[in-house]
């Protein structure tokens, strides 16, 4: 494999990576406060379909990720309203959100566009174009460093940087933010929280609202970033459980699940550009690509390599004491 | 003391949600610029006033029995299987391959060794993630989300590269040999009567009904189902009373597999005739629905199934004669999971402090 074949790789890594990572951290906030989400795969792809939808007939990418994230949050906040509120099953809420994402995109997809749900192209200022760094084409001609400066780290859409950005700003914000540590004890030992007269209820919905938000970003990304035009039906295709797969396998820690991602992301690019990939003596096909990050959740939760153990107070919905 | 008579817990509540349910989905209708009242009507002639209506409308039912006692059955013992998906793709495969493997003299004898292909396949695939949840105390939701998708890329590798036949460019396997053709419910005695050529409800409707009464007899008649419930309201109290966590978990989880296995029966073996990709479609999911909608008792599976039979085939004709796309049948699904899944105690709280008002005033 030449350089370039390589630095071809990691493009594809990355453009399959980011919306992984934006709902990986958005799984993140939720979970570490103690609300299961199932439901990341329904809020990407009710956030593409709006991102497309309000992007194509506003002519502004901005004002179709505006949209994404309003109606990702909407859909965090039903999640928020069944699971604490009315404390109802977690894993039920997520299902039920899911599939209202998948019937309710192609529904009025179908109403507005009659395109059977999908989106009609975007152009332009619709979506977003890819930034050129300072001195991309100049540096080019380095060695090595010059082509992978121009093509990987340049180039990319400005909600692709706002994802990568996320991940310091998580870490930060989990580990060194007030917020950040009463996030992480809600989701341990609510009752805790709750004692040192900090609002259990208020910390779980501020962190299914940030849940929502990224995960709107992560929509508009997979439908208005540049080189996709456009929301398609059932666009996500399982990327929210893989994402939820990558965060176990991140065992619920930001910088983690920056690797995690892009694993999972190099996994796929790898089997699009080699659908079977032979390595000696044996030849890899294609579906053991596409289950791998599967296989090695299942491995990694069932603890033989390096265990992941969630949020203790995870699932459980918060009763005061009366 | 009971907060409400058991009337209002059985069948008031679910009533309630499901109204509130139908009602919002009146209201997506109306959003998107249709009537609701003439798509109603469209669903109930289509499904009806034709004998082909009928037909389908009890071929998918047969399907959501079986998968909602799959997810009754674990639900009983507070796990929640989410892989009924997954379990029904491999009890295809097991279908497939004892379909496949003989020229079936007879469809009884053939129906049997596939009954036996389905459970075993189906019971695997959920023994695996519950001897994880049991041993290594991995999540059951997750891994059984996990194990949906390795069985779909399995079928699907199975299906392109191995069981495809030779010059055939459709990913699906051999057509089942003659001997393994289920009778339909038009080639029976006085059925045959109603039901035309084209129906797909098959002999396995039946199998779901007698499953439907196994359930209940094991899961209240049973010294196992006694067990089964006792681990899932409390599993200190269970364990203290002598019953093995890792037993309930692993023996639900078979049966749940099981019956989602078994559903392949009707699908692949009594429909299809061979084995397809996604011959599932998405029925496994909808035992969720039906399992929430049923209070996960077999009764309640039962109307619930028959219920999402009618939405189903409803949809289909939806699809066909007006511009309401089909997947309005999963807005609809996705409003009743919320409302008597996870909003449940939006209902519930209230209804049961009217109750007690009333009692109050009564005394």
């Amino acid at each position: 494999m030449d350089y370039d074949t390589l630095l071809q790789l990691l493009a594809s890594m990355v453009r399959l990576g980011v919306p992984l990572l934006l709902a990986c951290l958005a799984g993140l906030y939720s979970e570490r406060s103690g609300i299961f989400d199932i439901g990341l795969e329904g809020k990407m792809l009710v956030g593409a379909f709006l991102a497309g939808a309000i992007a194509y007939t506003s002519g502004s990418a901005w004002v179709g990720l505006l949209a994404a994230i309003g109606i990702s949050v909407l859909f965090g906040l039903i999640h928020g309203v069944a699971s604490i509120t009315f404390r109802g099953n977690q894993l039920i809420s997520g299902v039920a959100i899911n599939f209202l994402a998948s019937g309710l995109t192609v529904l009025v997809g179908q109403t507005w566009f009659g395109l059977g749900g999908r989106t009609p192209a975007l152009e332009n200022s619709a979506r977003f174009e890819p930034i050129t760094l300072p001195f991309a084409d100049a540096l080019s001609g380095v060695p090595v460093l010059g082509p992978l400066y121009a093509e990987l780290i340049s180039g990319q859409t400005i909600l692709a940087y706002t994802a990568f950005a996320a991940v310091p700003i998580s870490w930060w914000v989990l580990y060194r933010s007030r917020f950040g540590l009463r996030l992480r004890a809600v989701g341990e030992n609510p009752a805790a929280v709750d004692t040192a007269g900090i609002s259990v209820v208020r910390l779980r919905f501020t962190a299914v609202m940030i849940t929502g938000l990224l995960c709107g970003i992560a929509g508009a990304y997979l439908a208005t970033s540049a080189p996709s035009a456009g929301f398609g039906k059932e666009m996500t295709a399982g990327k929210g459980y893989i994402a939820l797969a990558a965060l176990i396998f991140a065992k619920w820690r930001p910088v983690p699940a920056l690797g995690a991602t892009m694993l999972f992301g190099l996994l796929e690019a790898i089997s699009i550009r080699y659908p079977n990939l032979s390595l000696g003596p044996i030849s890899l096909p294609v579906q053991v690509m596409q289950a791998a990050p599967y296989i090695l959740t299942v491995i990694i939760l069932a603890g033989f390599v390096g265990r992941a153990i969630p949020p203790r107070a995870g699932g459980e919905p918060y009763v005061k004491e009366r | 003391m009971q907060k409400m008579p058991k009337w209002a817990d059985v069948a008031l509540i679910p009533l309630i949600n499901l109204t509130i349910a139908f009602l919002i989905s009146a209201i997506v209708i109306f959003a998107i610029g249709e009537n609701p009242w003439m798509a109603l009507r469209t669903m109930v002639e289509g499904t009806f006033l034709r004998a082909e209506g009928w037909g389908y409308m009890l071929y998918y039912a047969t399907n959501f029995m079986f998968t909602g006692l799959a997810v009754s059955v674990a639900f009983h013992a507070a796990q929640f299987n989410i892989g009924g998906e997954g379990q029904a793709t491999m009890g295809g495969l097991g279908v497939a391959l004892v379909c496949l493997a003989f020229p079936w003299p007879h469809w009884t004898v053939a129906l049997l060794a596939a009954m036996i292909g389905a459970a075993l396949f189906g019971a695997v695939w959920a023994a695996i993630p519950a001897w994880l949840q049991a041993r290594r105390g991995s999540h059951i939701v997750i891994t059984t989300i996990m194990f949906n998708f390795i069985a779909a890329s399995i079928l699907n590798y199975l299906l392109s590269n191995v069981m495809r036949p030779v010059g055939s460019m459709d990913p699906a396997s051999a057509r089942f040999p003659e001997g393994a053709r289920l009778p339909t419910l038009h080639d029976m005695p006085i059925l045959g009567q109603i039901f035309d050529k084209n129906t797909p409800a098959n002999i396995t409707l039946f199998l779901a009904l007698a499953s439907c009464l196994l359930v209940w007899l094991l899961i209240w008649k049973t010294r196992l189902g006694y067990m089964i419930r006792a681990f899932g309201k409390s599993e200190a109290a269970a364990r203290y009373a002598g019953i093995s966590p890792f037993k309930i978990i692993m023996v639900s989880m078979i049966i749940s597999g099981a019956l989602s296995g078994m559903m392949a029966l009707n699908t692949v073996m009594g429909y299809s005739e061979k084995l397809i990709l996604n011959s599932v479609e998405g029925a496994g999911f909808i035992g969720i629905a039906v399992s929430l909608m049923g209070r996960s008792h077999p009764f309640g599976v039962l109307l619930a199934s028959l219920l999402f039979g009618f939405l189903y085939q409803g949809g289909a004709e939806l699809a066909l004669w007006t511009s309401i796309p089909r997947e309005l049948i999963t807005v609809i699904q996705a409003l009743v999971i919320m409302f008597t899944g996870a909003l449940d105690n939006m209902v519930r709280t209230p209804v049961e402090r009217l109750f007690l008002m009333l009692r109050k005033e009564g005394q």
